[in-house]
């Protein structure tokens, strides 16, 4: 089986409000997917149906194999999350959490020593350990989120804008990691706002009002709306989509 | 559901530990806040009527008269506030609180007395504390029939015929409490309910705090269960919880002085019970509530009930039979029968197993309740 993530009409009403609607999307495994749209339009929604954290409206999905609807335990155990607003304990040092979430994810002593080893290094955060996570800068807590979630080896990573906010070394960092962890053969899915991180992923999915726009890779969405870059791309679809619902509107 | 893992059970205590050690204010208070409140309500809980504020009209003053007032202030019941001479100034006196009864001598008091003519004292009671009216009429009943009962037998001697013989005797003697003092059966209770009070709100929070700060989001989406979250979470707080019930129970003892009769070990082995269904009915909050805001607010209507219900305040055998079986909800209801009975009579588990059943079975519905309520969602 080659595809990661498959949605089929989901859809999550909150009240009247339709956040996500009828979205059908693919992820290939061992692939960068890049989800984006603007403020406000479903992605986070999206992800936390996916990852089991909300139950969707309506439609169905599989992650790795597994039903969103029934079997949102097994998906747990094989996916890496990452959530929009840091959500590490504050109040406990780098370590500390690493050793929370290996405990939680079962690793044995032995492996719980080398990962945490490994994911310290690889994440640059040598030397601080002992430091509390609330008082880590930005970039630092995005690093500490990144490693506790991969601490269980998943085969599918969920990042919700993990660069938001971030400098740009460290942005540089965090991507070099993506793209290594996706070279393993991790199937990554990612929210952005910076269209630089979005050109460098192997498929886009673009999401505006909850509906699902446009797909494709990079090059393939520059070509079909004839413009020079992944910015312009989604500022078009961005002003085609308001003039068709004004219209839409206008006619009603 | 799949079988329970220690390993995220464990690393969840470990967790819990750390944040609690380094929450230094909250452990504080988890520690010295019961023993404030034991000392705040174990001297203002005290329905014992001493000292009854009397005001005293003796209009024939007289060697007679002052020793029936005397035979009031022996009691230690009532004690003399003022001396007066008109109603006016007893009524102004009762309105304005400064005495609750008034004893008034009439003027023919000595003479009728010296020829041994029937005569009646008045008492007026303030009644709007039905407790220190009830106490007053009944003490003051007593010691004027005392008075005439003496007074009939030097009556009789002086006739020749010698001792008055009652036909009709009682012999009381009070068990467990041998002076009645109601300190001795408050201060149990009053265990019981700060510790409930207390243990309730730390747990309260817990689930609540990790849902306002976000680290819930996370913690979902691990493949941790339920039964081990919660269990973690409150494992820490038995061993707080006991820590401080163990200092409150000695300030109980050698502080105000109340004996423990029966069996420490049994007590403390109960308590551990009723500490982790205090923390569990904690935890239901923390699921039920959004906010902790909110979980203060439920804790909080939790405890009215717990003290009306329990038979803290009022004795469970003397209401209703509905009501009683509400109180059957309360786990306090269960823990005081537990520490009165040790506490007072000394009794073991063959005397309180009803109690125990009660309070297991409440546990049990409780940590169920919870964990259908916990939902592995973020809605
Ligand atoms: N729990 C909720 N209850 C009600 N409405 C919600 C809830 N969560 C999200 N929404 C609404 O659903 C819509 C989609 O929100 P979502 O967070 O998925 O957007 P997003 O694409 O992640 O935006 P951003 O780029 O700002 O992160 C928004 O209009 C939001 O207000
Ligand atoms: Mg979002």
């Amino acid at each position: 089986m080659n595809t990661a993530i498959q949605c089929e009409q989901l859809t999550k009403r909150f009240g009247d409000r339709v956040a996500v609607n009828s979205l059908t999307l693919t992820v290939p495994r061992g692939s960068i997917y890049g989800f984006l749209g603007p403020n406000g339009s479903g992605k986070s929604t999206t992800i936390r149906m996916l990852c089991g954290l909300l139950t969707p409206t309506t439609g169905k999905g599989t992650v790795l194999g597994f039903d969103v609807m029934s079997q949102s335990e097994e998906i747990k155990q094989r996916i890496g999350y990452m959530s929009q607003k840091f959500s590490l304990y504050e109040d406990l040092t780098v370590e500390e959490n690493l050793d929370f979430y290996a405990g939680v994810y079962r690793l044995g002593a032995g492996e719980r020593k080398e990962r945490k080893a490994e994911l310290i290094e690889m994440a640059g955060l040598t030397g601080r350990e002992k430091q509390l996570a609330g008082s880590l800068s930005g970039g630092w807590k995005q690093r500490l989120a990144l490693s506790c979630a991969l601490l269980h080896k998943p085969e599918l990573l969920i990042l919700d804008e993990p660069t938001a906010g971030v400098d740009p070394v460290s942005r540089r960092i965090f991507w070099d990691v993506i793209h290594e962890l996706a070279r393993q053969g991790i199937t990554v899915l990612v929210t952005t706002h910076y269209m630089d991180e979005a050109q460098t992923c192997d498929w886009i999915g673009f999401i505006f009002f909850g509906n699902l726009l446009a797909e494709g890779t990079p090059q393939e969405l520059i070509d079909r709306m004839g413009v020079g870059n992944l910015e312009d791309v989604f500022i078009d679809l961005v002003r085609q989509e308001e003039a068709r619902q004004a219209a839409g509107e206008g006619v009603r | 559901m799949r079988h329970f893992v220690w390993e995220r059970y464990w690393s969840v205590v470990k967790k819990e530990v750390i944040q609690i050690k380094r929450d230094r204010p909250s452990l504080a208070i988890a520690l010295v806040m019961p023993l404030m409140l034991l000392f705040l309500f174990g001297y203002a809980v005290n329905t014992d009527v001493n000292d009854i504020q009397m005001a005293v009209w003796n209009q024939s003053p007289s060697a007679a008269s002052r020793e029936l007032v005397d035979q009031f202030v022996n009691t230690r019941v009532f004690e003399v506030a003022a001396h007066v001479s008109s109603y006016k100034e007893i009524e102004a006196m009762l309105d304005d609180g400064s005495v609750n009864v008034a004893l008034i001598i009439g003027p023919d008091y000595t003479r009728k007395r010296d020829r041994n003519e029937p005569v009646d004292v008045q008492m007026l009671i303030n009644g709007s504390d039905p407790n220190i009216a009830r106490t007053a009429t009944s003490q003051a009943q007593l010691i004027v029939q005392h008075q005439a009962i003496t007074l009939q037998e030097m009556k009789l001697q002086k006739q020749g015929l010698g001792e008055l013989e009652q036909p009709l005797g009682l012999d009381t003697r009070v068990l467990f409490n041998p002076n009645m003092e109601s300190i001795v059966f408050n201060i149990p209770g009053l265990i019981g309910l700060i510790m409930q009070n207390v243990t309730m709100i730390l747990t309260a929070f817990s689930l609540v705090r990790e849902k306002e700060r976000g680290t819930m989001e996370q913690l979902i989406v691990t493949p941790i269960r339920p039964l081990e979250l919660m269990l973690g979470k409150i494992t820490p707080y038995v061993g707080v919880g006991l820590f401080s019930f163990c200092l409150v129970l000695l300030v109980g003892t050698y502080w105000f002085g109340v004996p423990i009769k029966g069996s420490i070990s049994l007590l403390v082995t109960l308590s551990v019970l009723f500490l982790v269904t205090t923390l569990l009915l904690g935890i239901f909050i923390s699921t039920v509530a959004k906010t902790q805001l909110q979980a203060m607010q439920m804790a909080f209507a939790f405890i009215l009930p717990s003290v009306l219900l329990s038979g803290f305040m009022f004795p469970r055998d003397s209401m209703p039979l509905v009501i009683q079986w509400l109180g059957g909800l309360v786990p306090l209801t269960y823990f005081l029968e537990i520490l009165r009975g040790i506490f007072l009579k000394g009794v073991d588990i063959d005397a309180l197993w009803k109690d125990v059943v009660g309070m297991s079975s409440f546990c049990l519905l409780i940590l169920t309740v919870a964990i259908l309520r916990f939902r592995k969602k973020i809605e």
